[in-house]
């Protein structure tokens, strides 16, 4: 055996074969291919045993301090099941078990809210996570905090996590989320709008405007002329935070703008500010199109004159003057009118009526829908809560005979401009007139846990269903909002719905079983929420 | 009589959601056990002291399923019909139990309810039963009617084997002749072939070499270095076996090892404070071979427990990785052989409160280098490396000493696993201690612990 021949020999004669190549000298004896597998048997052992250790390259930049408190213990076992549970097929008959996907998102909620940092080890399955969950997002990031997004920027596939505009979710912590300069920062906020990619700014500009209004749209400013058209879009976005009237020149001026979208953009934030002198102009020519009706004695109803022509003022002040296929454009051009001018406009209008009054008059030709549709959407822009609640009428009046919409979309928007409180309790006293089949969107929008109104309203109705002895699937989308939002503290006094009843007459076959086990699941779920809160309350306070 | 030893013991601690969920034969099991992880389904649940834990769970059928959980053993029991092992009951059951008193409450020894008390006890004394034996059962011979008749099996084995070890060196010395680049051509076939012909030979390490040596040529840039390293150690272990004889017995003993006879547990019984590292499965669809490294605490020995699972079932024995078990082990005899069986467990497994100690990367080369002098066929050696960072390079990754200066690239296989993303984000560029095989083609991280917690982060 030797081992003076080179390696890189011993391989190519190995490659081209000992007959055509031969290369290690052979002992007496011994064959070509044998020399080549001793001598190679040689190197490969002395190679792996004298193996040492490669140059390291640049060590990485060491992610960012997070100074939030680390999570309980259990509390971190609880997110690795929700995080496991996450992945879980959907679908099939869902069994008494919880779904844990779906409490992933109030999990993150309460733990932000608590202050907690993310556990390490829990950060590829948390970004996984946000990754198929685009909902999920914003409360994973910022419980992900800075070094989620370290971590992030090393795995293309959380590429997600670095366009912007979730760090600045993220409560308490001054060096929370990306690695944004403080919005006071003058200095460092000036080079990065300056410098920064397009993800960054726009977080930037987000941070900025929500800290600092007046700072936010001056920063947009200086570079405003000559940013690109879909950029200045998104940055225009930007700007609804915080919105006021000393917003009004800079939106002004955008009116002007060379893109479609941006003007309309403006305009439409314009029409937000009643101040503002396009809400002025929309509003006057709003009343000039509808106003009393003149030919009776009372003036008590409204005439609609839709408009003839979309001139061009009206397009700069944001008209879109080419209706969808299937609309009449004279009736396009009067629905953005009603929009965008000022619901106080009408009280002035129309001999001092409340919105109440309003909404209950009488419109002549049939133009009843489109006025009151394009008062909901100015109600829901402009924030009025006493002309929403005009548009919703009474929640025992039957949605198809009541003022306002029938569209349960408008109709939750609607609801959202109510406080949290009266929310919730028009929704309850909905569902106790109306029952379930159509309170799903209403939902939606109520606070979370449900007050107690609101959370009696919907079991009662779900108990009512099953006594009317329909299936539970029937109710699964409620079924599944009350397991996420009603308060866990009810879980004991549901406990009784668990129970199988008799089989009432005329019942779907079976369904008392599955309204028992969709009880059970409802329960369970209640209990399992109880418990995430009580692990995620600071160390002392559960006991 | 086992069990008032393990009752003097402390208490166990209840294991971690993570813990539980390395038990799980298959993904599709740890879904679905995590959903039945919750209080809903589960009525009767509760834990005794030493390691027991059952319920009921709800199912689809009026009658809910009996499932029992020795944590000891593990070992399992459930009513349901599923043939998963551990079912995804049994999942749902440790889980609940992980979460804390308050789900799965512990009772006195007198409260275990019937049906699960009847195992249990049943367990108690097949395990006390073994243990009476096993003294008595001495070596090899025990169970062997005929000791004349295995001698004689065994050289007939012996020869047979030696017959494939030479056809092998023949294929070997062909192909040398012919030249590596003529193998790319002739495909997986050829190897398939032989591979089947030293399966027939009862030699099933070097069948398992020659699978492997079928595969290089398809594994990417490089392959012929690969494909003769290969070759050359498969062709010394063939030297090895045909003249095993005059090796000295440690070294002989690796020999049959690696050539497919399993080696005899024999060597005195090492009690310890076993640390569980890590514990992974690999398999090629017909079976699943587990790994779980164990570290001593005291003794400061590594040792390397395997079990087998056919398709579908997984391994019986289960350890998670983050625990430690006051343990007795016994060594299989070789030179450089880490494996050793699990014999009598005198704790119920309580979670490790330090990692085990270690070193730079340099000594974990140096110890692979050492090891490779008692059996040159080791392809890694299990190494604790401290204070080393995770840092990519060149597309793959490295762990570089927090001093910077020296690093070992991470082998490829991990690369697609969340278990390196893992270890990245409990670096967060700072310095871990990490444990994994380290061996020519680099190394494997398993298991990482970071100065902030004392959580042992399972890479696997």
């Amino acid at each position: 055996m030797t081992a003076t021949t080179s390696w890189e020999e011993l391989v190519t004669s190995a490659l081209l074969g000992t007959d055509r190549r031969p290369s290690a000298p052979a002992a007496p004896g011994q064959d070509a291919p044998v020399a080549l597998l001793d001598a190679a048997a040689l190197h490969t052992v002395r190679r792996r045993a004298g193996l040492r250790p490669a140059p390291a390259a640049a060590l990485p930049e060491p992610a960012p301090h997070d100074p939030r408190t680390p999570l309980p213990e259990a509390a971190r076992h609880r997110l690795t099941q929700l995080l496991a549970g996450r992945a879980a097929p959907s679908g099939g008959r869902r069994g008494v078990a919880p779904d844990l996907a779906e409490l992933l998102p109030q999990w993150l909620a309460a733990a932000n809210d608590h202050g907690y940092r993310a556990p390490a080890s829990a950060l590829p399955a948390l970004l996984d996570a946000a990754r198929a969950r685009t909902d999920l997002r914003p409360q994973a990031l910022a419980f992900a905090g800075p070094r989620g997004l370290w971590l992030a920027r090393l795995n293309s596939d959380w590429k997600f996590a670095l366009r912007g505009g979730f760090g600045s979710a993220q409560p308490g912590g001054p060096d929370h989320g990306a690695a944004l300069p403080a919005p006071d920062d003058g200095e460092a906020v000036r080079r990065l709008w300056d410098e920064g990619l397009f993800a960054e700014r726009a977080a930037l500009l987000g941070s900025v405007r929500a800290t600092d209004p007046a700072a936010g749209r001056a920063l947009l400013a200086t570079t405003w002329a000559t940013e690109r058209a879909e950029d200045r879009l998104m940055f225009l976005d930007s700007l609804r935070t915080g919105l006021s009237d000393a917003d009004e020149p800079f939106l002004e001026q955008a009116l002007a703008d060379r893109s479609r979208n941006v003007r309309s953009t403006a305009a439409e934030l314009l029409s937000a500010l009643p101040h503002s002198a396009l809400a002025a102009r929309m509003a006057r020519r709003a009343s000039s199109c509808v106003g009393p009706d003149r030919s009776g004695d009372d003036a008590a109803a409204i005439v609609v004159e839709a408009p003839h022509e979309c001139d061009a003022a009206m397009q700069r002040d944001g008209v879109i003057p080419n209706p969808p296929s299937g609309r009449g454009e004279r009736s396009w051009w009067l629905g953005q009118l009603i929009e965008s001018a000022p619901l106080a406009t009408w009280t002035a209008r129309l001999g001092g009526r409340t919105a109440e009054e309003i909404v209950a008059l009488p419109v002549g030709d049939g133009w009843r829908d489109e006025l009151h549709a394009g008062w909901c959407r100015a109600a829901v822009r402009q924030r009025d809560a006493a002309w929403a609640r005009a548009l919703l009428g009474p929640p025992t009046t039957p949605p198809a005979a009541g003022p306002g919409t029938q569209s349960l979309a408008e109709r939750s928007k609607l609801l959202s401009v109510l406080p949290a409180d009266e929310r919730s309790f028009w929704v309850a006293s909905f569902i106790a007139a109306h029952g379930l089949s159509e309170a799903f969107q209403l939902l939606g929008v109520c606070a979370v846990p449900w007050s107690e109104p609101l959370g009696r309203a919907v079991v009662d109705a779900l108990d009512i269903a099953r006594d009317a002895g329909s299936y539970p699937w029937s109710f699964s989308g409620v079924m599944g909002l009350a397991e996420r939002c009603l308060d866990p503290g009810e879980a004991d006094r549901l406990e009784v719905l668990t129970t199988l009843p008799d089989e009432p007459e005329g019942a779907s076959p079976g369904a008392g079983g599955y309204w028992s086990e969709a009880f059970q699941r409802l329960v369970s779920t209640l209990r399992l929420r109880a418990a995430m809160r009580s692990e995620l309350a600071p160390a002392g306070l559960d006991g | 009589m086992a069990r008032s030893v393990v009752a003097m013991n402390q208490q166990g601690v209840r294991w971690t959601a993570e813990q539980v969920l390395a038990l799980a034969p298959d993904v599709a099991s740890r879904r679905a056990g995590s959903k039945l992880g919750t209080a809903g389904p589960w009525s009767e649940a509760g834990s005794s002291g030493d390691g027991a834990v059952w319920g009921l769970c709800k199912g689809s059928g009026s009658k809910p399923y009996q499932t029992i959980v020795d944590t000891t053993g593990p070992a399992y029991k459930c009513s349901c019909p599923s043939r998963k092992f551990p079912c995804k009951h049994a999942l749902g059951l440790l889980l609940l139990w992980a979460g804390g008193e308050d789900a799965v409450a512990s009772v006195q020894e007198g409260d275990v309810p019937d049906w699960a008390g009847t195992w249990l006890e049943g367990r108690r004394e097949r395990s006390s039963a073994k243990k009476k034996e096993t003294p008595a059962g001495d070596g090899p011979a025990a169970g062997a009617a005929d000791p004349e008749a295995a001698r004689r099996r065994a050289e007939r084995r012996a020869g047979r084997i030696t017959a494939g070890a030479q056809e092998l060196e023949q294929r070997l010395a062909d192909l040398m002749r012919g030249g590596l680049a003529s193998a790319e051509r002739a495909g997986y076939g050829l190897w398939e072939e032989t591979a089947a012909r030293m399966v027939d030979a009862q030699a099933p390490g070097l069948a398992g070499r020659v699978r492997e040596l079928g595969a290089i040529p398809g594994s990417g840039p490089g392959w012929p270095v690969r494909l003769l390293e290969e070759c050359a150690l498969t062709h010394l272990l063939d030297r090895a076996w045909l003249g095993v004889e005059r090796l000295p017995e440690p070294l002989a003993a690796t020999v049959r090892t690696r050539v497919g006879l399993t080696a005899p547990v024999d060597g005195p019984s090492v009690r310890d404070r076993w640390m569980v590292l890590a514990q992974y499965d690999s398999g090629d669809g017909r079976l699943t071979t587990r790994r779980i490294w164990l570290y001593g605490r005291t003794s400061g020995r590594t040792a390397l427990l395997l079990s087998f699972g056919a398709a579908g079932r997984a391994p019986q024995l289960a350890l998670p990785a983050g625990v430690a078990i006051d343990a007795e082990i016994t060594p299989h005899a070789g030179a450089g052989q880490l494996r050793a069986e699990l014999g009598e467990q005198f704790s119920v497994p309580v979670p490790i409160d330090s990692p085990p100690p270690g070193g730079p990367v340099a000594a974990a080369l140096d110890s692979y280098g050492h090891a490779l002098r008692d059996d040159p066929w080791l392809d890694s050696w299990p190494v604790t490396l401290t204070d080393v960072v995770p840092v990519p390079a060149d597309g793959g990754w490295q762990l570089a000493d927090a001093s910077g200066g020296s690093a070992l690239p991470l082998t490829a296989s991990p690369h697609s696993r969340p278990g390196l993303w893992r270890l990245v984000a409990l670096s967060g560029g700072g310095p871990v201690t990490v444990f994994g095989e380290c061996g020519h083609r680099g190394f494997t991280p398993l298991a990482a612990w970071s100065a902030e917690t004392a959580e042992t982060v399972a890479l696997t």
